[in-house]
C-alpha cells in the first residue's frame, strides 16, 4: 500500500519556492507533508497532499516540472524509540531507504507520521504490516 | 536519382559546368572593372585587370572582399548597376556589426528566385506542394527568397511570416501545408508547441522543411525530424550574395549542393589566403557569376567548410559543401579553444535535452567561464536528487569530452529560456575584453 508524492524541480533562484507555494495557496492546496533536497545548483520539493492530480495540474499549469513516485506513508509511534522500530524492521529485510520525512499530524496524538521512500514499497509493506506497523492509505492520511 | 527544377543545369557534367563558369567569370570581371571603382581600385592597386583572367585558374590573382569592404563601401560603394536599374534591397540584421545592403535588379531577383525553386524541388516539392514560408519577411532575405521560390515552381505559396505559433500549426493543419520554410530554431519550437497541443506527427500533412540561416546539429535535424514526421533540409546563403539558396540539400542529405552556374566556391587558408585542395577544410570564398545589381568577386564569408565534388547519389553534379559546424561569427574562443554552439546542442539532444539552451561566457579572475542553461523536462526529473544530479554529471562529462573544455552546467525551469521565432540568440558573452 502506498501513497502517491509529487516531486517538483526547483532552480536555485530567489523567490522560486514561493512561486510555488503561491500557486499552491491561489488553488487552495492544503500541504500536509513536504520536504526540500537541495544541491548548490537546484532544489528537489517533494510534497504529499489530498488531491494529487489537481496538484500536478496546478503546478504544471504554473511552469513547474513535477513528478510523482510512490512512497509509504507509515504511522510510527510518538515514543522514545518509535522510529527506531520501524526503521529496524525495514533494515531486518534489506530495504534501502532512499530518504524520510516527517509530516503533520495531531500534536496530542500518540502517533507520528512519516513517509519513507525505499526501493521495493511491496517487500518494505509486507514486512512491517506484518510486524503489527500502521501504513496509510490516502483516505486515511487525508483524515489525519 | 530525383526530381529537379532545372536537370540541364543542375545535373551538367562537371567539364561543362566549368566551361559555362569561365564564360560567365570573363562577363562578371568585365562587368565589376568597368562598373565598380571600388573594386577596380582593388584589382589596380595589385596589378591585376580583366585580360589576367582567362579562366577561373586566374581567379587566385583577384583580390578578396571582405565584411570590412562591405562597410567601407558601404551603402553605394560596391554597385554594379545604377539605381533606376535596381527594384530591391534585402539587408542582414546587423546582429554581428555592420548592416549589410543588397541591391537586387530584376534580373537578380529571379536568378536567386531560381535557386531557392531548385531547393525547394530538391526537398521533394513539386506544383502540387503547399508551402509554407514562416521566414520573417521584410528586409530578412529568408521570407523574401523562399516566398519567390515557391511562386517560380508554381506552389500554392502561404506567407505567414515568423511569430504566432499557434495560427502557424493551424495553417499547417487547415490549408494541408506539406513543406515548411523557416529557421531551425523556429521549426524546434513550431515542433515543441505541436507536443504540447497533444499532436502527433501523422495529424499534420507535412513531409519536408526548409531550415536555414543558421548552423543547426545533426541531432536537432533528427528531432526536428522525429517530431514533426518530416525530411529536414539545410540551405545556405547571405545576404551578400543574395540570401537562402546559394547552396541546399537534396534528398541525400550529405552536403549542400552549391548553385555553381551562379557561384564559384572557393576554399582558402583563412590565415594566408592561399587557395587549398578539394576536400580541405577552410574558408569559404564566393565570386558571382551572373549579378548585375550586386557582383561580389572572391567574397570572404568567414564560414568554415570543406568541398567535395564526389558524386551525389541524387544525381546533381554541382559541388557539395560540408554541412556548417557553425557560421564563424557564431565561433566562440574560451580559453583559447573554438567552441561552436551547434556542438553543445548536439550533446543537449543527445542525452535527451531539448534543443532551447543558452550559453553564458564570463571571464572571472581572468579565465573564461562557460555556463550552459539547460531547461528541465519532465522525462529527466525525477524524485531522487542522487540521479537528477547523476544526469547533469553526464552532461558536464558529454560536453567535455566534445568541446575539450570544461563547462557548468546550470538545469533551470521549463520555459524559462527565450524561444525564437526567427535566428535563435544562443550566446551571451559577458566579457568585456
Amino acid at each position: 500500500m502506498s501513497v502517491k508524492q509529487i516531486s517538483v524541480f526547483l532552480e536555485n533562484r530567489p523567490g522560486c519556492l514561493h512561486e510555488m507555494t503561491q500557486a499552491l495557496a491561489d488553488a487552495n492546496i492544503d500541504l500536509r507533508g513536504l520536504s526540500l533536497a537541495e544541491t548548490s545548483d537546484f532544489g528537489i520539493v517533494r510534497l504529499i497532499v489530498d488531491d494529487v492530480l489537481e496538484t500536478a495540474t496546478v503546478l504544471k499549469d504554473a511552469g513547474f516540472i513535477a513528478s510523482l513516485t510512490d512512497v509509504l506513508a507509515v504511522e510510527v509511534p510518538n515514543v522514545p524509540g518509535g522510529l527506531n522500530k520501524v526503521l529496524g524492521v525495514i533494515n531486518s529485510v534489506g530495504i534501502n531507504v532512499e530518504y524520510m520525512y516527517a509530516i503533520l499530524g495531531n500534536k496530542k496524538s500518540e502517533t507520528a507520521y512519516m513517509i519513507f521512500r525505499v526501493n521495493d514499497n511491496e517487500k518494505a509493506s509486507a514486512a512491517l504490516e506484518k510486524d503489527g506497523v500502521k501504513i496509510l492509505d490516502r483516505a486515511t492520511l487525508s483524515e489525519i | 536519382m530525383g526530381n529537379y527544377f532545372q536537370p540541364e543545369i543542375e545535373c551538367m557534367p562537371h567539364e561543362k559546368i566549368r566551361e559555362l563558369q569561365n564564360e560567365k567569370l570573363l562577363k562578371q570581371v568585365k562587368h565589376v572593372w568597368e562598373n565598380v571603382p571600388y573594386y577596380r581600385a582593388k584589382m589596380q592597386e595589385k596589378g591585376v585587370t580583366p585580360d589576367d583572367i582567362k579562366s577561373q585558374d586566374d581567379l587566385y590573382k583577384l583580390p578578396f572582399l571582405t565584411k570590412d569592404d562591405l562597410r567601407k563601401a558601404y551603402p553605394y560603394g560596391l554597385m554594379g548597376k545604377p539605381l533606376k536599374d535596381c527594384v530591391r534591397i534585402q539587408s542582414t540584421s546587423g546582429t554581428t556589426g555592420q548592416r549589410v545592403v543588397a541591391f537586387y535588379t530584376q534580373h537578380d531577383i529571379h536568378i536567386w528566385e531560381e535557386m531557392c525553386a531548385r531547393a525547394i524541388v530538391a526537398a521533394g516539392g513539386t506544383n502540387e506542394d503547399v508551402v509554407q514560408v514562416s521566414y520573417g519577411y521584410g528586409l530578412f532575405t529568408g521570407g523574401p527568397g523562399l516566398n519567390g521560390g515557391s511562386h517560380l515552381l508554381g506552389s500554392l505559396t502561404i506567407p505567414t511570416s515568423s511569430g504566432n505559433t499557434d495560427r502557424q500549426i493551424m495553417f499547417i493543419k487547415d490549408l494541408s501545408a506539406t513543406i515548411l520554410c523557416c529557421t531551425p530554431s523556429y521549426a524546434a519550437f513550431i515542433g515543441e508547441r505541436m507536443k504540447e497541443m497533444g499532436m502527433k506527427p501523422d495529424d499534420i500533412p507535412l513531409k519536408a522543411g526548409i531550415f536555414g540561416a543558421e548552423a543547426w546539429s545533426e541531432a536537432m535535424r533528427r528531432d526536428i525530424e522525429a517530431t514533426m514526421g518530416i525530411k529536414a533540409y539545410d540551405i545556405y546563403g547571405l545576404t551578400e550574395l543574395c540570401g537562402p539558396g546559394v547552396a541546399f540539400e537534396c534528398e541525400d542529405q550529405h552536403g549542400m549542393h552549391i548553385n555553381e552556374d551562379y557561384f564559384i566556391a572557393e576554399i582558402i587558408d583563412p590565415k594566408t589566403g592561399e587557395v587549398l585542395p578539394e576536400g580541405s577544410l577552410g574558408e569559404l570564398v564566393f565570386t558571382s557569376l551572373d549579378k548585375e545589381a550586386f557582383p561580389l568577386m572572391r567574397y570572404r564569408t568567414r564560414d568554415i567548410t570543406s568541398l567535395t565534388h564526389e558524386k551525389c547519389p541524387c544525381g546533381r553534379t554541382h559541388v557539395r559543401m560540408t554541412k556548417l559546424k557553425g557560421r564563424s561569427d557564431d565561433m566562440l574562443i574560451i580559453r583559447g579553444v573554438n567552441v561552436f554552439p551547434s556542438q553543445i546542442e548536439t550533446v543537449l539532444i543527445n542525452q535527451g535535452y531539448p534543443a532551447n539552451y543558452q550559453i553564458i561566457v564570463d571571464r572571472v579572475n581572468n579565465t573564461d567561464t562557460l555556463d550552459v542553461r539547460v531547461e528541465m523536462t519532465p522525462e529527466m526529473f525525477t524524485d531522487n536528487l542522487g540521479e537528477v544530479n547523476k544526469r547533469q554529471a553526464e552532461l558536464v562529462d558529454g560536453l567535455k569530452s566534445m568541446l575539450g573544455i570544461k563547462a557548468k552546467v546550470t538545469l533551470v525551469a521549463p520555459k524559462t529560456i527565450v524561444r525564437s521565432e526567427g535566428k535563435a540568440v544562443r550566446v551571451i558573452d559577458n566579457r568585456k575584453i
